[in-house]
């Protein structure tokens, strides 16, 4: 590539992607592997809950434990306890249970909601897995929702302080050598510029911090409104809204202009409130944390063609 | 909007052909549980339905938060307090110009306390207790289990509930992965405690009884878990079986206040696509479940005035002749106003106006044809606009709650 990328977050192997729910965790995540799919990386994405949205984004079928091609270069697979547990007895113990899986995955699925971490271990360990062991340049995880994602990042470390030995003891020192190493993973975190969203985000960066082995890789700040003018602007804007000129205005454009110059006032105090939070969210975080802004899209319907899209602004802030 | 349940008639008495509203909702209902995705505004939602019901009910109502905005906890009262209720105090009232005919009350809930309160509720002594309360399997699981956090919500709704302090109760439900977690949680405890699995692990480690059936199990659980951590958790749950009775009855008891009658469910939602889907699922949910779903509240959607097809038109001709327009108007008041003394920055203006008005205008359009397809029909439906600024007063929350109020 000509010159080096200002935020060189395609190099890293293992990416999450969380962020507060409703703020385009999906859409980031999406958009980011398919960016690297572009540029000639061979990438898998993993949806981590099923709710099945990530093939829209695509539109592809829905995904399953076994990943797929959606896109030249993009496989997408979609998170299982039960068959990354199927998947992992196979491999680590070599029992041939295959058949008999049902009472043993009862079984473990119910000690992996009595030990907490377990079955962080297993969705985890299959992630850090495919990075060890498959043909990828890079795996994205659309993780779970801020709220959630240090219970999983750090349930190595819990898993490590409970377990003293065992095969699980065994996985965990080498996930976590592979999580805690920052050219390896990295946690990219979304939010909007709102109240809530950066305040947990502020939250979430305190928390991986302290509590996690996982590097903070970025900030993502979705849906940017754009500045729609200048102070001097304002001006002009403010003495158009009066009633006399508004009113010569209706009568030149043949209409009621008022719901154009009031929808104006909205998108203006609206991108004024935001401008707030992003400052604090810009003080709250550590500036070694590069922020990534993404405009609001104006668009009609989601799918590939924004997906499209929100890469191509992604790899803009990134400096690809 | 269909004809519900002997409930509504004698609603129907005082008022003759009304339509639901949220207000007469929340007048019938004991219980208000607010739920939907994430993002959406739930807990403000909650707030505000509350407090409308205490200025116009007369009632005595309490909000039950999970993890209010830091200005919303404060516009409550609620700032720097655990699990304990507070009264919202009548100076914020006063703040706000509202004179509240009833009461409101705030309390947050706080996880890790409410399990050990629960805990020291059905331990059947002191040391058994502590055990528990120190036991790092149990710290681990009240602190950081994620779905801890579903079923203490339903929990404490049940125990605020059962001490009968309150005519109206407005729970807000955690974030969840999915929202259903928070509704199986009560059944998933009761089978959790009742389960087999559950028989084999409070078998002594190790014991002879151990037979044919569980050694595989624990052949492999040795493998991968390692004999120690074994050991630890079946510790773990030879002390908690003490409490089975009680938790069973319990989570049972709080089952049955969900699906009760005087319990209704609020899903909050916006009109953009990935929410609104995951809100309709949730309602369905509940319609399958047998559960009352009462209201479908849509929030922040944009205002009415960026839908008209005349106001894209006059968008479109200021867009299209925005040079000839600045002329003229430069022409007609530009003299009166040297603000608009230069044509060139009245085109820049009106150009950029109307390419805001007709890009928002998209998204407005996008958000109809979502509410158009909405499949599931509520007693209520209740939309609220858009509000351009945050909520950090109880006058705030009012204007917010006048919106769903109906």
């Amino acid at each position: 590539m000509p010159s080096d990328p200002l935020i060189p977050l395609l190099d890293r192997k293992l990416v999450f992607v969380t962020g507060k729910g409703g703020t385009g965790k999906t859409t980031v995540a999406s958009a980011l592997a398919l960016l690297a799919a572009t540029r000639g990386k061979r990438v898998l994405i993993c949806e981590m809950d099923a709710k099945g949205e990530l093939a829209g984004y695509y539109e592809s079928p829905p995904m399953a434990f076994k990943e797929r091609e959606v896109q030249p270069g993009l496989f997408a697979m979609s998170m299982d306890t039960e068959a990354a547990l199927r998947e992992y007895l196979r491999m680590q113990l070599r029992i041939p249970i295959v058949g008999r899986i049902g009472p043993v995955a009862k079984a473990f699925d119910f000690l992996a909601a009595a030990a907490p971490g377990v079955r962080e271990i297993l969705t985890v360990g299959k992630l850090c897995f495919e990075v060890r062991d498959g043909a990828w340049d890079m795996v994205v995880v659309d993780a779970q929702a801020s709220g959630h994602i240090v219970g999983q990042l750090a349930a190595p470390q819990a898993v490590n302080g409970l377990v003293k030995v065992g095969l699980i003891r065994t996985q965990t020192d080498w996930m976590l050598k592979m999580l805690s190493d920052p050219a390896v993973t990295g946690l990219l975190a979304v939010c909007t510029p709102e109240e809530m969203p950066v305040t947990e985000t502020i939250e979430l960066a305190a928390r991986v911090r302290d509590e996690t082995t996982v590097q903070l890789a970025g900030v993502v700040v979705n849906r940017v409104l754009p500045e729609l003018f200048g102070r001097q602007e304002e001006a002009v804007f403010e003495a158009l809204a009066a009633p006399g000129p508004l009113a010569e205005l209706d009568a030149l454009v043949d209409g009621d202009a008022s719901p154009v110059l009031e929808a104006a006032r909205l998108a203006v105090t609206m991108r004024r409130t935001r401008s707030t939070h992003l400052e604090r969210l810009r003080k709250g975080i550590d500036p070694s944390v590069p922020l990534l802004y993404l405009p609001f899209l104006f668009t009609r319907s989601h799918g590939l063609r924004t997906t499209r899209q929100v890469a191509e602004s992604l790899g803009e802030e990134m400096g690809y | 909007m269909a004809a519900r349940t002997p409930k509504r008639r004698a609603e129907d008495k005082q008022t003759p052909t009304a339509t639901p509203t949220m207000d007469s909702l929340l007048a019938t209902k004991e219980i208000v549980v607010a739920c939907g995705p994430g993002g959406v505004g739930k807990t403000t939602t909650a707030a505000a339905s509350a407090l409308m019901a205490a200025i116009n009910h007369g009632s005595k109502v309490l909000v039950l938060t999970v993890d209010p905005a830091k200005r919303l906890a404060n516009a409550l009262g609620l700032d720097g307090i655990g699990n304990t209720e507070h009264q919202v105090p009548a100076s914020a009232f006063k703040a706000a110009g509202i004179k509240p005919r009833g009461e409101l009350w705030a309390a947050m809930l706080d996880t890790k306390e409410s399990w050990d309160s629960l805990i020291s509720h059905h331990a059947p002594d002191e040391r058994t207790r502590d055990e528990i309360l120190a036991n790092p399997l149990y710290q681990n699981i009240s602190g950081r289990f994620v779905q801890s956090h579903d079923y203490i919500a339903m929990e404490r709704l049940y125990e605020i509930h059962s001490a009968a302090e309150y005519d109206l109760i407005v729970v807000d439900t955690p974030p969840t992965r999915n929202a259903l977690d928070f509704l199986d949680a009560p059944e998933r405890l009761a089978d959790f405690f009742s389960s087999r699995l559950l028989r084999w692990l409070i078998v002594p480690y190790r014991s002879k009884l151990v037979n044919v059936a569980t050694k595989p199990f624990y052949q492999i659980s040795d493998r991968i878990l390692g004999t120690e951590f074994m050991s630890d958790i079946s510790e773990f749950f030879i002390l908690f079986q003490t409490m089975y009775d009680g938790f069973v009855e319990r989570s049972e008891a709080v089952g049955r206040l969900l699906s009760d009658r005087r319990t209704t469910f609020v899903v909050v939602s916006t009109l953009e696509a990935t929410p609104l889907r995951e809100a309709e699922f949730f309602a369905e949910q509940l319609t399958a479940r047998k559960l009352h779903l009462g209201a479908i509240v849509l929030n922040k959607v944009l205002p009415d005035y960026l839908r008209g097809r005349s106001g894209a038109k006059v968008a479109e001709a200021m867009k299209d002749r925005a040079e000839d327009l600045a002329e003229g108007l430069g022409a007609v008041v530009g003299a009166k106003d040297p603000a608009l003394g230069d044509p060139s920055q009245i085109a820049r203006v009106l150009t950029e106006v109307a390419d805001s008005y007709l890009n928002f205008q998209i998204v407005a359009l996008r958000e109809m044809e979502e509410r158009a397809t909405l499949a599931v029909a509520p007693d209520v439906l209740a939309t609220v606009p858009f509000f351009d600024t945050d909520i950090y007063d109880l006058s705030g929350l009012l204007r917010l709650g006048e919106q769903i109020w109906g």
